[in-house]
């Protein structure tokens, strides 16, 4: 490996690295394995090239090119690239170049990041196992005959197999979190409204958030700095700078209260949650006070979400429709060119999503379906934030399983979205939350912990993850 | 047919284009005319990813708008209204729903009524499609269809009244007013046959004191005028049906400026299930009291107010013709300031109603050159036939000395003695017609007044004549 993006980045900008070089360390091994792991929708090898060319020219010009310098980074393809294809894994996408790149992407640019390419995702980033995209699966790196999670499951393969140092992903109900868990490298779901949504191709955007993919805290920390602050292009930004984590890292956990959440929905496996355990008392040992709270609401959650995620969908996903961009399927008149091409275009899970959600929209139903998740919703954050008085953080498994085989839930939409049963409430609060990886259980196969903080506690949530890092390292 | 025995309940909507300079929602021109589909960007095109920043100065001029209307400005939030369309790039369009940002407010006509505003809400306009070939410019049986996107995201102000109005003519009147209040506040251009203002409205009938009747929604209104019409027609549709014993359905209908009807467009069962909900990539509108405040004392004088400081000075009724048509000329500020200029503000108010009807809001003829014109009318120096050739040659040259110009033309007015003498002539070679006006046939007045402004080769005054034959009639 190439060592932490932090340590990339150092010596880029100090002309002891060449970001050339570095890059094509990682181009060595996306030659090697990529063809079985299918982390990517795209390579680009050849600008990635120039890029890094261009980023060593600055440093030999006394220049510096940023906190990421040379950093090589992967980007999940929901995130619009000026000029590059921008596919949401979906044929309804296919061929599309957006005019415009996103927020978040030229900000890793004006860092000095280097993109490698576009990585695989469940089709519009609906799925827990990166098996729903129309140009095949993603294959987890730590066994190639099982999923890598999802739906940033291409994202989480590529930082886990070494071809590019960090990733983004997005988070929907869990699309970051737990992929991470799964493939065994960090992730973070940033507190909505931290880092920009322009340019994020919408699934549900009350709940979507862009965050970091790495393979160690630090990294995390690095990328979402350079990620977060204020976009007056996304009028849910929080306006305010990003969070400064660069101090937290080292602190410690001593005093820190650590909630375990004892009505916690039951249904992770017994080794994720001896993994859960061993977790809180690395914690304990560290310094930091147990308490046990309840969130009565979490249990809530998962039913929500799927009224609340699917009926945000089905509007977002209404404008593919042939007219403009994108896939078209000719017919003889404009609604039967609409349902051509939105057949033919859309993969399984994402009608069924639209489906269900212009159902929980519908008048007559409105009440009894999206008005009463929205309730739930607010019963979720309120309980929240009573277990907050009496917590800094919380601890919960990411996933209730450890990777699983391909093929093993693809016929049972319900199982999947058990998967995000423990990262969908942080989505409906708004909160953040971080997958840290935390040893392995069956099969010798990752497990992540995760680590959920209040609004804009990132850097507490921060301090904490930091400590499981150093207990797992050390 | 007769509405008699009828009452008309009309409601109108009244969608306004807002004079910004970018989009509601983007940074896109937003002006008329352009090429197609060059005021343009990822967010008006709907593209992936791209989100809706709110135009500050949309809002400003919406509750400018808001304000000029008596509404409360409220805490307010925008949600989408699901619908595909060609030229609706989201397939929904974001629109303000259960919370609009102006509510409650009130319209008067000239006469004082007062006319009630449910709302008065921000939304963004849709593209704009052209079918070619196939029925007359419809979607259906086109060969195919071109979108123009320079439109969409353009911010509209939707004006919903109360079912209040009652006739076709209160109906235009309050068109007219509302688009005065409209370019009063700058709001808007309101141009009705450009689009900028475009009105629908709702209309049912009933016996008086009767529940409300079943409405239908008329679109496709594009001049005061056939706001007038369309209703007028709508209504004795409605009315023949319910005398026949039929029902009337409720439904939206097209009027046709052409052959002057109402057709089908599309009934209830046909509308849409838009399935509102809260624009998740905004937040909520909740304009502070201090905007309020300050949009709220920078409001300029209103139509209304306009027309009783025009009506106190001149001494015509506020909804008198000539103080209604000079107030939407913008041209009333003139006549106050003919009148503060020594003028006679009553005999201003005529000249430029009738000589001012193709010149802007400040005519170039100097207020005091007019005062002076009026004056010398007053002072029965001129008749009216010699004021108004004065008038035109200051018009013609932006100004003038009245007095040189009717100097030069020779004018003069006649004395009494002169016209006196006039008349006498007059009644001596028209004795068949003086018989007949002795006799008590008023109208025969008509040819001796006429013989005598002949005579007098227009200098003489037609009421001076009028008030010296009937003195001679009286004491003949």
């Amino acid at each position: 490996m190439s060592g932490p993006a932090s340590d990339i980045a150092m010596g880029v900008r100090d002309g002891s690295r060449s970001a050339v070089t570095v890059l094509e360390d990682y181009l060595a091994r996306i030659d090697a394995r990529e063809p079985r792991i299918h982390a990517f929708n795209v390579v680009l090898a050849d600008e990635a090239r120039h890029r890094a060319a261009d980023i060593d020219a600055l440093v030999a010009n006394g220049a510096d090119p940023g906190p990421l310098a040379g950093v090589p980074v992967a980007l999940k393809d929901n995130m619009c690239t000026r000029g590059v294809p921008t596919t949401c894994s979906s044929k309804i996408l296919e061929g599309w170049r957006p005019p415009y790149d996103a927020t978040v992407v030229r900000r890793l640019s004006e860092a000095g990041a280097v993109v490698v390419g576009k990585t695989n995702l469940d089709e519009f980033a609906m799925g827990s196992s990166t098996e729903n995209s129309a140009f095949g699966p993603t294959r987890n790196p730590h066994d190639p005959t099982r999923v890598p999670g999802g739906s940033s499951g291409g994202s989480a393969a590529a930082v886990a197999a070494g071809f590019v140092a960090v990733s983004l992903g997005s988070d929907t109900g869990g699309s970051i979190r737990q992929p991470a868990a799964l493939c065994g490298v960090v992730g973070v779901k940033p507190s909505y409204g931290a880092v920009s949504r322009y340019g994020l191709v919408a699934f549900a955007s009350s709940l979507d958030q862009i965050g970091p993919f790495a393979n160690t805290v630090a990294d995390a920390a690095l990328v979402l700095q350079v990620i977060a602050g204020h976009d007056p292009a996304d009028s849910t930004s929080i306006p305010q700078p990003a969070a400064d984590l660069s101090d937290v890292l080292t602190e410690g956990v001593e005093g820190v209260r650590v909630g375990r959440i004892v009505d916690l929905p039951s249904g992770a496996d017994p080794d994720v949650d001896e993994r859960l355990e061993a977790a809180l008392e690395t914690l304990q040992t560290a310094g930091a006070k147990i308490v046990d709270v309840e969130v009565p609401a979490f249990t809530y959650g998962l039913t929500a979400y799927y009224l609340i995620a699917p009926a945000e969908a089905s509007s977002n996903l209404a404008r593919y429709d042939g007219v403009r961009y994108g896939l078209r399927v000719d017919a003889t008149e404009t609604n039967a060119m609409y349902a051509a091409t939105r057949a033919e275009g859309f993969g399984d899970e994402v009608k069924r999503r639209i489906m269900l959600g212009t159902y929980a929209l519908s008048a007559g139903y409105y009440d009894a379906y999206y008005g009463k998740a929205l309730k739930v919703r607010r019963l979720i954050a309120d309980d929240f934030e009573r277990a907050y008085q009496h917590a800094d953080v919380l601890l919960t498994p990411t996933s209730p399983t450890v990777a699983f085989p391909i093929g093993e839930r693809t016929d049972n939409p319900f199982a999947m979205y058990l998967c995000d049963t423990y990262t969908i409430p942080t989505n409906l609060a708004g909160h953040p939350a971080v997958s840290v990886p935390f040893g392995t259980g069956a099969g010798r196969l990752p497990v992540g912990v995760q680590v959920l903080a209040p609004m804009l506690a990132e850097p507490m949530m921060f301090r904490v993850a930091a400590e499981l890092e150093r207990a797992v390292t050390s | 047919m007769s509405t008699d025995g009828w009452e008309l309940v009309i409601g109108l909507e009244v969608h306004v284009e807002l004079d910004t300079r970018t989009k509601l929602f983007s940074a896109s021109p937003n002006r008329f005319g352009d090429e197609p589909n060059t005021n343009i960007d990822p967010v008006t095109l709907g593209l992936p990813g791209a989100l809706p920043v709110l135009n500050r100065h949309a809002v400003e001029l919406a509750m400018r708008i808001g304000l000029a209307l008596n509404c409360d400005i409220r805490p307010s939030s925008f949600h989408r209204k699901n619908y595909f369309y060609p030229d609706m790039p989201k397939a929904y369009q974001i629109s303000q729903y259960d919370e609009p940002l102006n509510v409650d407010g009130w319209l008067a006509l000239p006469d004082g009524t007062r006319i009630g505003i449910e709302r008065a809400h921000l939304e963004e306009d849709t593209g704009k499609s052209t079918h070619v070939g196939g029925s007359g410019g419809r979607l259906h049986g086109s060969d195919y269809s071109l979108i123009d996107f320079n439109r969409a995201g353009v911010p509209l102000v939707e004006i919903v009244s109360r079912p209040d109005l009652r006739t076709s003519e209160q109906s235009r009147q309050y068109v007219t007013e509302l688009r005065g209040i409209l370019l009063a506040v700058g709001a808007s251009d309101a141009k009705m046959e450009q689009g900028s203002m475009r009105v629908d409205a709702n209309v049912s009938v009933r016996r008086p004191g009767d529940p409300l009747g079943t409405r239908c929604e008329i679109k496709n209104l594009n001049s005061v005028r056939s706001v007038g019409r369309a209703i007028e027609y709508e209504a004795a549709r409605q009315i023949t049906m319910v005398e026949a014993g039929d029902t009337v359905r409720q439904e939206t209908r097209h009027w046709d400026e052409g052959d002057g009807t109402t057709h089908t467009l599309r009934t209830k069962e046909d509308a849409d299930d838009y399935r509102y909900f809260l624009e998740p990539d905004l937040v909520l509108l909740a304009p502070e009291d201090e905007w309020i405040d300050r949009l709220r004392s920078e409001l300029p004088a209103l139509p209304a107010e306009r027309r009783a400081a025009l009506s106190e000075v001149t001494g015509k009724a506020t909804d008198s013709e000539a103080v209604i048509v000079v107030t939407e000329r913008g041209q009333d500020s003139y006549v106050l300031a003919v009148g503060e200029a020594g003028g006679d503000p009553a005999r201003a108010l005529i000249h430029v109603k009738e000589a001012f009807a193709a010149f802007g809001d400040e005519p170039a003829v100097p207020a005091q050159d007019l005062a002076a014109l009026t004056r010398m009318e007053s002072a029965g120096a001129l008749t009216p036939t010699q004021a108004k050739a004065v008038l035109a040659e200051m018009v013609a040259h932006s100004g003038g000395d009245p007095e040189k110009i009717a100097a030069d033309k020779g004018f003069e007015a006649m004395d009494t003695l002169a016209l006196e003498t006039l008349v006498d002539h007059v009644i001596k070679d028209n004795q068949a017609s003086w018989e007949t006006y002795c006799a008590g046939q008023d109208k025969a007045i008509g040819a001796l007044i006429g013989a005598a402004m002949k005579a007098s080769r227009g200098q003489a005054d037609g009421k001076a004549v009028t008030a010296v034959l009937r003195t001679r009639r009286s004491t003949a």
